[in-house]
């Protein structure tokens, strides 16, 4: 059934179901990332982003389908997937009872042979971190940032092939959401295949060779990130800020070549017309308005939709 | 086969975390598990044995002493299997980060088990040691307590190992002391013979692991072989392998792996 590749996939889930009593996680989802590809998984929450993580895993069983990982079956071969995959947890499940060092030098032992090189000297890794300053610093003393980036070089130290990050830069500032990106991108450089999840579409935008956007379980978009903004949203959005006193005010007809979408006090206009769009800015003399280009956000809420999820 | 025997000692860096963490909080650990026992068997001891002077032809501290090996070890396991484990379990998810590394959860229980079961030793051992300085008692056989004092911290170690597959919160622990291990400490000849209580309760009593390791720990403490040293056994080997089999299954499914 399967041709013989050289290199295999790093990951292939094939039509793969996993549903928690009658919760149904995953539905039939199919994902092929090549050796050295940053792939994005992106979702609201609850969408199957974290129940796939575990998939992969192996420390949950699907119901059906295929899962291999590095060319390895999982979950009959989880243990040797996991010795070659390092994971940043979306909560950094640092040890705070252990020095920045310890904590590297601690979870190098549980991977034997692999762990040995860190194992025997972290300071790369610490100098990767940042922290070699902090090399005797406790997790408590650290910021939020020096922290993931501990998470992150925490996840190298079996020098694995794959990485698997977790909303990788959720809850930062916006400096350290750089450096940890400029830190992947590092790790993309030296060949290792990264997936993560995220909320930031922007971090997408800007790391993912392609993404999938899953919601209820399904993947409902699979492409670039450019791809999939010029196949789902139009070159130009205009954000209009419609005053208290219009805020009850019909929604206006849209016209041959826009689309518009009213939010709250919000008005989305989306057009490819960039003569419809200057009109548009014109017209809304006295509200505020933003006029972007269509973005992965877009994308997103388009095929998402925009209720909230809890 | 050589596999095999590796895979056997996947825990072992585990239990080293953990011990590395105790070498570092060592000193309010002591002061837990090995002062606090000691201070309860001097006051104990001395205060009522003052009053006592001796239950079954032994002077009470020395029969107080030899229940006290037990009772300390099987406290001491009992916190480090509860709240330790289960701040490293629940609240620091240490457990996860393992999971994320090629262990699986057999290798943790393992690692936890064996771990809670060692500080039970540490606490039984340092009441061995004074013991014999204060010469409360002074034979040889003291000695084959030792293995007693394990074997109950391997045994308490896997009950507070269920207990924690259950716990929502840390507030949950208050029920395992107070409703089982407290009152089982009460009706296993720790600080009073077993015959003084109804014969009903001495019956149900003596099924219970801590009233099996006293009656196994007392006469070796004191210089004399037990009654009936297989039925003891038995009994602590039943809790202590039902308390593993039940404890790996709770967190299995609590854990969902």
């Amino acid at each position: 059934m399967s041709m013989t590749v050289a290199t295999p996939l790093a990951i292939d889930l094939r039509e793969v179901s996993k549903s928690f009593g009658d919760f149904f996680a995953l539905r039939d989802l199919s994902l092929q990332v090549r050796p050295g590809e940053c792939f994005g998984l992106l979702g609201p929450n609850g969408a199957g982003k974290s129940t796939t993580l575990r998939l992969l895993l192996g420390l949950t069983q699907p119901d059906v389908g295929q899962i291999h990982v590095l060319g390895l079956p999982v979950p009959g071969r989880a243990l040797e997937v996991r010795a070659r995959v390092g994971v940043v947890p979306q909560h950094d499940a640092l040890d705070p009872d252990f020095t920045v060092v310890e904590n590297l030098i601690v979870f190098a032992r549980y991977f034997g042979e692999r762990g040995a090189a860190a194992l025997r000297d972290p300071a790369p890794l610490l100098e990767f971190a940042g922290l070699t300053h902090k090399r005797d610093a406790r997790i408590g003393e650290l910021s939020g940032g020096m922290r993931r980036r501990l998470s992150l070089a925490r996840a190298l130290v079996n020098d694995p092939e794959l990485l698997l990050l977790d909303e990788p830069t959720t809850g930062l500032d916006p400096q350290a959401r750089h450096l940890i990106w400029e830190r992947l991108r590092r790790q993309l450089a030296s060949g290792r295949t990264i997936l993560l999840t995220t909320h930031f579409l922007e971090e997408a935008e800007r790391l993912c060779d392609r993404v999938a956007i899953v919601d209820h379980g399904r993947c409902i978009a699979l492409d670039r990130p450019q791809t999939l903004i010029s196949t789902h949203v139009e070159r130009h959005v205009i954000e209009i800020s419609r005053p208290p006193q219009l805020a009850d005010a019909p929604v206006p007809v849209a016209r041959a070549g826009e689309r518009i979408e009213q939010i709250g006090d919000l008005l989305y206009v989306y057009t490819n017309d960039a003569a419809l769009a200057d009109q548009w800015v014109r017209d809304s003399d006295g509200c505020r308005v933003l006029r972007r280009a269509g973005n992965l956000d877009d994308v997103f809420l388009k095929l998402t939709g925009r209720d909230l999820r809890d | 086969m050589t596999d095999r025997l590796r895979d056997g000692f996947r825990f072992v860096p585990i239990y080293r975390r953990n011990f590395l963490v105790w070498k570092r909080l060592a000193p309010a650990s002591l002061v837990g598990n090995v002062i606090e026992p000691l201070i309860t068997l001097l006051a104990f001891g001395y205060g009522l044995g003052s009053l006592m002077r001796t239950i079954d032809g032994v002077p009470y501290i020395a029969f107080l002493a030899a229940g006290s090996l037990c009772m300390s070890a099987a406290m001491a396991s009992s916190f480090e299997s509860l709240y330790s484990a289960f701040s490293r379990m629940h609240v620091q998810k240490t457990w996860e980060s393992l999971l994320n590394a090629p262990l699986v959860l057999r290798d943790i229980l393992l690692a936890e088990w064996l771990w809670a079961a060692s500080k039970g030793l540490l606490s039984g051992l340092a009441i061995v040691l004074v013991a014999a300085l204060l010469d409360i008692s002074r034979t040889p056989m003291m000695l084959l307590t030792i293995p007693v004092i394990a074997s109950v911290g391997l045994c308490f170690a896997a009950m507070g190992l269920v207990v924690n597959a259950l716990a929502r919160s840390y507030d949950f622990f208050n029920f395992y002391f107070t409703l089982v291990l407290m009152p089982m400490i009460f009706v296993s000849g720790v600080y009073y013979p077993v015959a003084q209580l109804p014969t009903w309760l001495a019956g149900v009593a003596g099924l219970l692991p801590l009233a099996a390791a006293v009656d196994l720990a007392r006469p070796l403490f004191l210089g004399a072989w037990p009654d009936a040293p297989v039925v003891s056994l038995a009994i602590l080997s039943f809790w202590t392998i039902g308390a593993l089999w039940l404890a790996s299954r709770l967190t299995a499914r609590r854990l969902r792996v």
